[in-house]
């Protein structure tokens, strides 16, 4: 648990009933702004005052990014349940059963559970286990499929929440892949080295050019003061189209056709396969692993992290307490890169083994989605990671099973962010919002909840 | 006191809400139940046909959509089974690929480049799957997969020389999505077919957006962004161009758009659509529809699905020419009045010619066979 969650946390789970929730999280977030009442609260909001002090802690952001996990799991649970009863709605079966809804009514009711639960098995099937597969090692071909996919969403998920630690909200784990994967393939198709040389300079290829990427964005913030969502922003389309236009030239492309894609790495530039040919998993989702344990340690039992989370709790208070914020601020970002460029690495040499202006996927998108359900915490953002990688892999066999859109899985997906973003909602539907005792007392702190909760 | 009033009022319109949802059920859901028995319908053959999108999905009003719509048909026509897949990230061609040879597809069509790498991996370890691909010509022949490719340039040519021939200002003008060669072969058609008009009617008419010396021109950077086709639609207009031929797939509605405002400013423009019949696919510039070049990959699909239902499926490209009709110039429509019989007459007379091997249409993305 990190060190500035802690009493906030406390809080949560041990505070009085009669108090209400919202007035706590008011509390808690003033005391993170404030240092816990050591200065006095700022006239202008933090985010809004550029320059000096980078990363300031963005009230509404942050407790998004980190509130409870049991947040995450109903919004989870709402989302798929959202996403059933969307399943059954455009089912046909449904639609026509309701058409005699009041004469057998019966029939309406269990194609709507039908619709739901059939999709989810096929969902579930195309993502963990499939009964169906003759022998242990087809049955578990989806869950290897699971972890392929989950791979570059777990270590571009670390590089957000890492950043996210430091109070810096990363939108740019999109053009951080993209630059890692121009590098790292570049390496992997136009150099000819032996074995195990030519995949590390791919690794590091594609590291180095992430770190560079969000580095320079830690620069630009740490020097100018210019503000890191608007930067990164800006940095995923010079990195598409940079890539786009890299495409268009001889260099980058296959000899005698002018496609925009790539050569074919060479064999010896691409990650081994983990348990042979029949799954795609390979040897990414091991370091995905490693940078997982990297980072916890980075944050929880490094100075250097130690320095990160106090700039993201409060950069004036780092800053008097002799923490050096823009090295901090670069150097978060710089890491926060690397891990995304892990992710390019994994596309590249893992998966996709060509370089396409489609490269980065939405992994850089969903990366943050990723850190959003992982609270920001490393192995949250692994478990998050998993999870989503297991939709898009069962979205798959749900579409082919039963029909079923893959957009549904997109649903689900934004679904959980809406839930995640509104935790006061998610609490009010689950009835874990205490009860008001006393209306008139609550007057006041239930103004706070509605501008609290608005988002 | 608030709070109640509040509570009250909210019960209130809940109970609004409920009666109001249980009136509409009332009525939609009255209908008598129907015998229960076995619905399940005969479905008349085992052989499947698959098909995987690329990321465009087959709601692209392009060639993904042609493509499933034509196997679609083949589904009623030829009773077979049909199932798709859609990809929405280059991540997902493998697993969907994957997929559908597990399920037991007799044959895969992949649509796009993007899918090439993909579709010779998963055909060179299913030798006993057949695989068709749209818009892909292997240099060395897959045993199993079937390119479905087309010589676009020829009709394009024809779309040039109809252009040349119908311009007021003496300018047309071309953009593309993306610079790739299913693109820029109807750039590359079409101002030849300018060019060729030139050289009969010892006239000038300029070709804006593309040159096929250099083989570069305006582009939009992607097939989604409709406000930049728009943006360059009406930089065209500014230099005078009255014709415009967009490549760009939707961001052809852009150019759509830009045309249809110029119109009704009192410009006398025209817009020449690519891929199907925009006069029927494209109402809204119905207007402004001079003809289109259209790319038949609905009927390529149907025509290989069937031969290899009659087990006649070879690896032997599928090049759609004027010749067997599987590129077009789509009829005039409402501008059928206003094209001069002497320039229907000269098309035709170049179609032959074309067809006959009299007149050679080259392009540098001209699928080579």
């Amino acid at each position: 648990m990190p060190d500035e969650d802690r009493p906030k946390h406390v809080d949560q789970h041990a505070k009085p009933h009669e108090k209400s929730v919202a007035a706590e999280e008011t509390a808690a977030v003033a005391a993170v702004d404030t240092a816990g009442g050591a200065i006095s609260p700022s006239a202008v909001p933090a985010t809004a005052q550029s320059g000096k002090l980078p990363g300031g802690p963005d009230t509404l952001l942050r407790k998004i990014f980190t509130g409870s996990g049991v947040v995450s799991v109903l919004a989870v649970l709402l989302a798929l349940i959202l996403g059933g009863l969307l399943i059954a709605a455009t089912d046909e079966r449904v639609a026509t059963t309701s058409g005699y809804l009041f004469a057998r009514p019966t029939d309406f009711l269990s194609a709507v559970w039908n619709a739901a639960t059939r999709s989810y098995i096929a969902l579930f099937q195309g993502s963990v286990f499939n009964p169906r597969g003759s022998g242990l090692a087809v049955q578990f071909a989806p869950l290897m499929e699971t972890l392929t996919i989950a791979t570059p969403l777990i270590t571009a998920g670390l590089g957000v929440a890492l950043a996210f630690r430091a109070g810096l909200f990363n939108i740019g784990a999109q053009g951080q892949i993209i630059m890692a994967g121009i590098l790292a393939a570049w390496v992997g198709f136009a150099l000819h080295l032996p074995l195990g040389l030519h995949l590390l300079l791919v690794l590091v290829a594609g590291i180095v050019g992430g770190a560079l990427w969000g580095g320079l964005v830690g620069l630009l913030k740490a020097r100018t003061g210019a503000h890191e969502v608007i930067l990164t922003i800006m940095f995923n389309y010079i990195a598409l189209y940079f890539l786009r236009y890299l495409l268009n030239t001889p260099a980058f492309q296959r000899p005698g056709e002018s496609n925009p894609i790539s050569p074919i790495l060479d064999p010896t530039a691409v990650y081994p396969q983990i348990f042979g040919s029949q799954y795609r998993l390979h040897l990414g989702f091991i370091l995905a692993i490693a940078a997982t344990v990297l980072v916890w340690w980075l944050l929880n039992r490094s100075t250097v992290g130690f320095e990160f989370r106090a700039v993201g709790a409060n950069p004036k208070a780092a800053l008097t307490a002799g923490i050096n914020v823009s090295r901090s601020t670069i150097l978060v970002m710089a890491i926060a890169g690397a891990l995304a460029g892990m992710s390019g690495v994994a596309q590249v040499a893992g998966t996709e083994k060509v370089l396409t202006d489609g490269v980065a996927a939405t992994y850089g998108f969903d990366a943050i989605t990723v850190a959003l359900l992982g609270r920001s915490t490393p192995w949250g953002t692994f478990a998050a990671g998993l999870l989503f990688g297991a939709f898009r892999a069962g979205a798959v066999q749900m579409q082919i099973q039963t029909g079923t859109p893959i957009d549904i899985v997109l649903v689900v997906q934004s679904l959980i962010v809406l839930f995640i973003a509104a935790p006061p909602l998610v609490r009010a539907i689950f009835g874990l919002n205490p009860r008001r005792k006393k209306p008139a007392a609550a007057g006041k702190s239930q103004q706070a909840a509605t501008t609290g909760g608005a988002a | 006191m608030k709070n109640t009033l509040r509570t009250k009022f909210k019960r209130g319109s809940m109970v609004g809400v409920a009666s109001a949802g249980a009136t509409a059920l009332l009525l939609t859901g009255c209908g008598a139940a129907p015998d229960s028995g076995s619905t399940a319908t005969n479905t008349a053959s085992d052989y499947s046909g698959c098909i995987v999108s690329d990321s465009g999905g087959f709601d692209d009003q392009s060639f993904n959509q042609s493509s499933y719509e034509g196997l679609k048909k083949t589904e009623k026509d030829l009773g077979i089974k049909v199932n798709q897949v859609e990809s929405k990230t280059n991540n997902d061609f493998e697993p969907n690929l994957r997929a559908m040879v597990t399920a037991g597809c007799d044959l895969t069509i992949t649509v796009g480049y993007l899918l090439g790498d993909v579709t010779k991996a998963q055909a060179t370890a299913n030798p006993n799957s057949h695989f068709a691909i749209i818009d892909v010509g292997y240099p060395t022949p897959i045993a199993n997969v079937k390119p479905i490719i087309y010589d676009t340039a020829q009709a394009a040519f024809l779309a040039g020389y109809l252009a040349a021939g119908s311009t007021k200002t003496g300018t047309v003008a071309t953009f593309g999505g993306i610079k790739i060669p299913t693109v820029t072969i109807f750039m590359d058609g079409y101002a030849d077919g300018v060019k060729y008009y030139n050289e009969k009617k010892g006239k000038n008419v300029k070709v804006l957006g593309w040159d096929k010396a250099a083989q570069d021109g305006s582009f939009t950077g992607d097939f989604e962004k409709q406000d930049v086709g728009k943006q360059l639609t009406q930089n065209f207009l500014d230099q005078g161009a009255d014709i415009v031929m967009p490549v760009a797939g939707p961001v052809g509605k852009g150019a759509g758009a830009a045309l249809n405002e110029a119109k009704a400013a009192g410009k006398d423009v025209k817009l020449i659509w690519v891929d199907s019949d925009g006069f029927l696919t494209a109402p809204d510039y119905k207007d402004i529809m001079l003809s289109s070049v259209m790319k038949q990959m609905g009927e390529a699909v149907e025509t290989v699905v069937k031969e290899d239902k009659d087990g006649k499926f070879t690896n032997t490209p599928y090049v759609g020419t004027l010749a067997n009709d599987g590129v077009q110039l789509a009829p005039f429509h409402s501008f059928d009045s206003q094209v001069p019989a002497e320039l229907k007459s000269e098309l035709d007379q170049i179609k032959k010619d074309i067809v006959d091997g009299k007149l050679k249409v080259e392009s540098a993305a001209s699928p080579k066979v």
